[in-house]
């Protein structure tokens, strides 16, 4: 299906710059293999977590859209859906984690297992056959809730019958966005929280499904700013538009300082020898700057900047605090994942950088050229926003 | 009637289409001093009758720090100055246990705050207002839209001010007593 109208900028600049980016990242993680195969793989999981987040989380922002309606998610809802297609590529780019399970992960070594009683307890679920047995049902979930999502929503824009494929659409967000929830929490126990396989909190899957929703929105309103200029998004976001999406985004970074707080007040409560290490770990020996940093930019200050009415209702503040959410959930998810690694202090190696630019330029060049794939607006949604109607162009 | 008892020039509408105008218009002519009512929210009235950002934002951040800091205070006050407790051998103020209810009454305190704050700005409770005079203002809680140009105007002319108010689709201009 062709556009109805050509984008208002032009992507295919961007999109070769992305994949230039996007190669020469990972060429240099090629190297970075060759010299130090434990770093780049620990870079790597970082820079997959990142960017595979963003994806993932558009299908849960689409789906809860899906639910609850709303035409904050209707102006944003072909980002979302092109971010539920990059999910394929990302199956495609965890095959290098797969080669590196004996580098990430502790439980993988029998003689580690063979010395330490709690590892043989835990075989049955942390053990190689069945961790990638796992990683083929969670991207099966995945993928399969954004083809689902993707078809029907372009049934909905030539459908005779509109009700039928929205009503679809509403259907199976419901039951998927909670198959998706349950695919991110283990997927994240799995990937991450298992390379320090002694320590476990409850609170771990939420601050994948928080952190990856919050990603979702904070992108999308990225892009659809940059893209609203000219229509057709110029003549549907408006004001009010902005402003739901403004305070969407001030939710989500509520929440996610509400499950980040909420799992360290319960640990340090707690004050128990098998929880506590990790916290240690990653305040210790520098890494406490991390979670300063966070304290500071991931919270407070788009707390109150969000606050602001003005800002929310201004396209061109309300992308900046957007862009610095963005950038923030890079320095969050370091701080989860690169102390399991490096352990005592506090370190930033050259491939913590070219993992995710080289995921990065791939997963943005994959969007881009996915995203001339529909109009940019639904034709036949719900939802209209100024008159906005499937013949109006 | 006499000019000093004058509050001001009461006109009403059928519909909120033709109040919006009327609103727009007088205050293109400069007059600043008037207001609308309305039995419903009006898209752009408020705009149109040249309302101003107001200090209430500081109110409410004022309140909501003052109700954290209050709230981080009780806690600590409790649980290290008037009956110390050692709980599990932690220090007397374990301040990260207190951040969940400092928040929530930073909270609590700038809603209360944006609610007494509004009606204070708002010059509320007032039993008497001098639109009460006007026998058909109680319609503006049913189907009539109202604006009113006080008298305090500087521009404000008995008769001018009334031809221009008639000049609209009006279904009449009434004086409104003190």
């Amino acid at each position: 299906m062709t556009p109805a109208e050509p984008l208002p900028i032009d992507i295919g600049r961007y999109r070769t710059y992305a994949a230039i980016g996007g190669v020469a990242g990972l060429a240099a993680c090629v190297l970075g293999w060759l010299l130090d195969p434990g770093q780049f793989f620990h870079s790597y999981l970082f820079g997959f977590m990142f960017w595979f987040g963003i994806g993932s989380g558009c299908l849960a922002v689409l789906m809860l859209h899906h639910m609850v309606g709303g035409e904050w998610g209707f102006v944003i809802r072909r980002l979302l859906e092109t971010g539920t297609r990059t999910v394929p590529l990302m199956a495609l780019l965890f095959i290098p984690i797969l080669f590196g399970i004996p580098h990430l992960y502790e439980w993988s070594h029998p003689e580690a297992v063979a010395n330490d009683h709690l590892l043989q307890e835990k075989q049955a679920w942390l053990n190689v056959p069945f961790f990638i047995v796992r990683v083929v049902i969670y991207f099966a979930i995945w993928i399969g809730l954004a083809f689902l999502l993707n078809r029907f929503s372009g049934q909905q824009d030539v459908s005779e019958n509109p009700a039928l494929p929205t009503r679809r659409l509403r259907n199976i967000s419901g039951p998927g966005i909670i198959l998706w929830g349950l695919a991110v929490t283990f997927a994240s126990i799995d990937w991450v929280m298992s390379m320090e396989p002694h320590w476990f909190s409850t609170m771990y899957g939420a601050l994948y499904v928080v952190g990856q929703s919050l990603s979702a929105f904070a992108f999308t309103i990225t892009v659809v700013i940059l893209l609203s200029t000219r229509p057709p998004l110029s003549r549907v976001l408006g004001v009010s538009q902005l402003h739901d999406l403004g305070n969407l985004l001030f939710a989500f970074v509520m929440l996610w300082a509400y499950v980040s707080f909420s799992q360290f007040l319960i640990i340090w409560s707690g004050n128990i020898t098998e929880e506590i290490p990790w916290y240690l770990r990653r305040t210790s020996g520098g890494w406490v700057l991390l979670p300063i940093l966070l304290i500071a930019f991931h919270f407070t200050v788009p707390f109150f900047v969000l606050l602001m009415r003005d800002v929310k209702r201004r396209a061109n503040r309300l992308v900046w605090i957007a862009v610095w959410i963005v950038l923030m959930r890079l320095v969050d998810l370091f701080w989860l994942i690169e102390p399991a690694y490096h352990g005592r202090t506090l370190f930033v190696h050259w491939l913590d950088l070219a993992a995710p630019i080289g995921i990065g330029g791939l997963w943005i060049a994959w969007f881009l050229w996915q995203l001339p794939a529909r109009p940019l607006v639904p034709l036949q949604a719900p939802q209209m926003v100024n008159g906005e109607t499937p013949h109006a162009h | 009637m006499a000019y000093e008892r004058l509050y001001g020039l009461l006109a009403e509408f059928d519909n909120p289409d033709d109040l919006l105008h009327a609103a727009r218009t007088v205050r293109e002519k400069g007059y600043r001093y008037l207001d609308a009512y309305s039995p419903m929210p009006v898209h752009g009235l408020s705009e149109a009758v040249g309302f101003r950002h107001t200090w209430l934002p500081l109110y409410v951040l004022i309140g909501g720090l003052a109700g954290a800091a209050g709230g981080f205070f009780l806690q600590y006050w409790i649980t290290a100055l008037h009956y110390p407790l050692n709980i599990g051998g932690r220090p007397l103020n374990s301040w990260p246990a207190y951040i969940p209810i400092t928040f929530e009454c930073g909270v609590l305190i700038a809603s209360i705050t944006a609610v007494l704050a509004m009606i204070a700005l708002n010059g509320l409770p007032r039993p008497y207002h001098p639109l009460f005079n006007a026998p058909r203002f109680a319609l503006a809680s049913h189907h009539r839209f109202f604006l009113c140009i006080e008298k305090r105007d500087p521009l404000f002319d008995p008769a001018q001010t009334r031809d221009l108010l008639e000049s609209f689709h009006t279904r009449g201009v009434c004086e409104v007593p003190v």
